[in-house]
């Protein structure tokens, strides 16, 4: 995921650019949405209203599929996006606990803004891996069978990349 | 279509394919409740109290958004159905405030005749609630969101009635709420105040902005001299809310009761009305003679006036430059009636009775105080109105008819028809006509441009053909538009009216819930015409130019139609305005919500 570097005025050029290929398109919205979050790292309020006028949609739209979908953040993130698979399975084996402890480890919580933060946290459901419960999703991998003893050394192995 | 043949509650029945089980059994007179449901317009079975039981199937179904099939086999009461139903109901309620006594809806307001049918005496479900903040920074639409019930039907009229869609599903699980962006203000939406939503709302969770108190005191002050002005349609209106039937015209009776709430004086909107005539058929000479541009929009409705400003800024040099008649009878009250009877304006209170909820907007414009000061103080909605004659103990039905005062009182018939869709094109033909030709009318009625659904028509005057086209909500008004723009169609004059049969069916009319369906709920409204066009045809004069009143203000004030002072008092501007506030607006905090248990 690109992280803000840019002057801002540029990257809503960027932006610009790319929902030029989606104006007109029926059902392309997320797709949309998903490249705006790379370029901003997290889905702000002006990027949202520019969205719905490129778009020519309205923004209760934006707004709507933006806070629905647990994978757009409308606050800014940390370098890492740790997501806690909070689906029935990864529940009744022990996610709860899981966030909580990924909580204090990280000094943070769910749609929190962490921008300086190296994690950030959010909460998803089911992530099609039920099988491996709990998951806790980082990037686009999944981790399975998590405990909370496990979570320590998975943070120190992010921090060294 | 084939017929299909099922039973419902044992009885058979045929119906054709694609109807809904709801609809097949409303047909042989069985009532299942909905409170989403508005035929026509929103079906998204998310309330699911219309729930029957389909023999061989598992689970009970959604009759709102089930079609019939062959040899289907329905039950609509089975004691498991009402129990369900029963259950649906109390999981509503376990997420409403209990504020029945003091909600704008009291005795009006859909779930709570439901929970009376259904006989709702105690709540099995206690638990969390939602506590969100109440939206009351716009002028004229408040947004309570703990009485919504998700219903969604604010969100079909808005999305596909009006074609602006400030609402949506927003947030998620249990926090999930209709509202708009960030379920913020609608003052950072494009909203453009019509009120179709609360309309339809079946609870209290969009009402108007009240503007009683603020009458009241007015009224209780002796220093003002309070005058107010009545829509044309509220004559037509206001008896439902006293029990005549929709449609009566009750101006007489009216009148009386606007005296005896203290008003010093009562004017008619419709001479207002008349005086926009004469000046917005001068501006469609004028075009003419111009060059254009063409289509002249009417700008009476300020929904419209505000869609067209967001959406359409190109087209504003469009909008005729006149003001409504809320705005012309405004600044002529504090400008001329003052001079008439040497009254100091400063001392003069404008009171309007609109259908419109919009109205409240339209005063607040900056430029509408031409008369040096606020033109119109403040306006109150049919509803609005109805409740300060039942604070009173004034009822409608004991009172003798009066007439309006003079100077502002005497209106035409052209004026009174402004109320129903097509009526302001048909008031400005009955003067144009005259004027373009300088022959007199031998009929003034033009039936070519009265209709329920979307009309154009050409008018022969002279060696002109006038093209016109009437346009009732700004969905319509948008695909319009975007025909013009295409070179699809071509018209000299276009009326639009934000509101379903126009004012008639305005935002600040009584709310009609007893039925579900959308085409006939507009029908409803589309009976307060018929009282309009009775009273149009008994009027001595019926176009605006004839209307001894109108004359006398010309000749004693105004000079000529589209004279300087004409333009000065009773024309304006437009601006582009920006469709969302790029910061949220603070947010109130909601009131003190009192706990059931």
């Amino acid at each position: 995921m690109a992280v803000k570097t840019d002057p801002e005025e540029k990257l809503y050029e960027r932006l610009d650019r790319a929902l030029k290929k989606y104006k007109g398109k029926p059902g392309v919205l997320i797709a949309a949405l998903q490249e705006a979050q790379e370029i901003f790292g997290y889905l702000p309020r002006k990027v949202m209203i520019q969205v719905a006028n490129r778009l020519t949609i309205p923004l209760s739209e934006v707004y709507s599929v933006v806070s629905f979908y647990s994978l757009f953040s409308t606050v800014p993130t940390g370098k890492h996006r740790l997501e806690v698979c909070l689906g029935t399975a990864c529940y009744v084996q022990g996610a709860e606990e899981l966030l909580r402890e990924l909580q204090d480890l990280c000094g943070t919580e769910p749609g929190k803004s962490a921008p300086e933060s190296p994690f950030s946290i959010s909460t998803t459901r089911c992530v099609g891996a039920c099988g491996a419960a709990p998951i806790v999703k980082i990037g686009e991998e999944l981790h399975g069978e998590m405990t909370p003893e496990k979570l320590p050394s998975l943070l120190e192995e992010l921090v060294k990349e | 279509m084939p017929k299909l043949k099922l039973w419902i509650d044992e009885q058979e029945i045929e119906v054709e394919e694609g109807t809904t089980v709801l609809e097949a059994a409303r047909g042989i007179g069985i009532d299942i409740p909905t409170l989403c449901y508005l035929k026509d317009l929103n079906a998204p079975a998310a309330c699911r109290v219309c729930l029957v039981q389909v023999e061989d199937r598992p689970t009970m179904d959604c009759s709102c958004v089930l079609p019939v099939s062959e040899g289907m086999r329905v039950l609509t009461h089975t004691p498991a159905v009402l129990e369900a139903r029963k259950e649906m109901i109390e999981l509503l309620l376990s997420d409403h405030p209990f504020e029945c006594l003091t909600c704008e809806r009291n005795l009006n307001c859909e779930l709570q005749r439901l929970a009376k049918r259904y006989g709702i005496r105690d709540l099995q479900f206690s638990g969390s609630r939602n506590h969100f903040p109440i939206d009351d920074l716009s002028p004229s639409v408040v947004r309570e969101p703990d009485k919504c019930i998700r219903c969604r039907r604010c969100l079909a009229v808005c999305e596909y009635y009006q074609a602006v869609g400030i609402y949506r599903m927003v947030e998620r699980s249990f926090n999930a709420i209709v509202g708009p962006a960030y379920n913020g203000s609608l003052m950072e939406t494009p909203c453009i105040y019509c009120g179709q939503c609360i309309t339809v709302c079946p609870t209290g969770a969009l009402h108007e902005q009240d503007s009683t108190a603020r009458v009241w005191e007015a009224l209780r002050d002796p220093e003002l001299h309070v005058v107010v002005q009545t829509a044309p349609s509220i004559r037509c209106s206001i008896g439902e809310e006293f029990g005549y039937p929709v449609g009566t015209p009750v101006a007489g009776q009216m009148i009386a009761a606007l005296r005896r709430l203290g008003f010093d004086r009562v004017f008619d909107d419709c001479f207002g009305a008349d005086v926009t005539v004469m000046e917005e058929a001068t501006e469609l000479l004028e075009r003419f003679e111009r060059g254009g541009p063409f289509p002249q929009f009417t700008s009476c409705c300020p929904s419209w006036v505000r869609f067209c400003e967001l959406f359409y800024p190109e087209l504003n040099e469009n909008l005729s430059e006149v003001k409504s008649p809320q705005q012309v009878f405004g600044v002529l009250a504090k400008t001329y009636y003052a001079q008439e009877a040497g009254l100091d304006p400063e001392r003069i209170f404008v009171v309007s009775i609109m259908p419109c909820v919009s109205k409240k907007y339209e005063l607040l414009r900056p430029e509408m105080n031409d008369s040096g000061r606020r033109d119109v103080d403040a306006e109150l909605t049919t509803r609005e109105f109805a409740q300060m004659l039942f604070q009173a103990g004034i009822d409608l039905r004991k009172l003798p008819e009066e007439d309006f005062d003079a100077p502002m009182g005497r209106a035409s018939g052209a004026g009174i028809i402004f109320g129903s869709t097509g009526g302001v094109m048909e008031a400005a033909l009955r003067t144009a006509y005259e004027w373009v030709t300088g022959e007199e009318l031998k009929d003034v009625e033009f039936p070519q441009v009265r209709s329920d659904k979307y009309k154009d028509a050409e008018i022969p005057m002279g060696d002109l053909r006038l093209k016109v086209a009437v346009a009732r909500g700004t969905g319509e008004a948008r695909r319009l538009i975007e025909a013009l723009k295409k070179g699809q169609k071509e018209y000299h004059f276009v009326e639009v009216m934000a509101c379903p049969a126009g004012c008639v069916g305005g935002g600040g009319q009584p709310i009609y819930i007893e039925t579900n369906d959308w085409n006939e709920q507009v029908a409803h409204r589309s009976r307060r015409s018929g009282g309009l066009y009775q009273l149009d045809r008994q009027m001595e004069h019926r176009q605006s130019h004839k209307n001894p009143a109108v004359i006398r203000l010309y000749r004693d004030f105004l000079g000529h139609p589209g004279s300087e002072k004409a333009h000065r008092l009773l024309h304006t501007g437009y601006h582009s305005r920006r469709l969302y506030a790029p910061e949220p607006l603070p947010k109130k905090e909601h009131k003190q919500r009192v706990p059931l248990r």
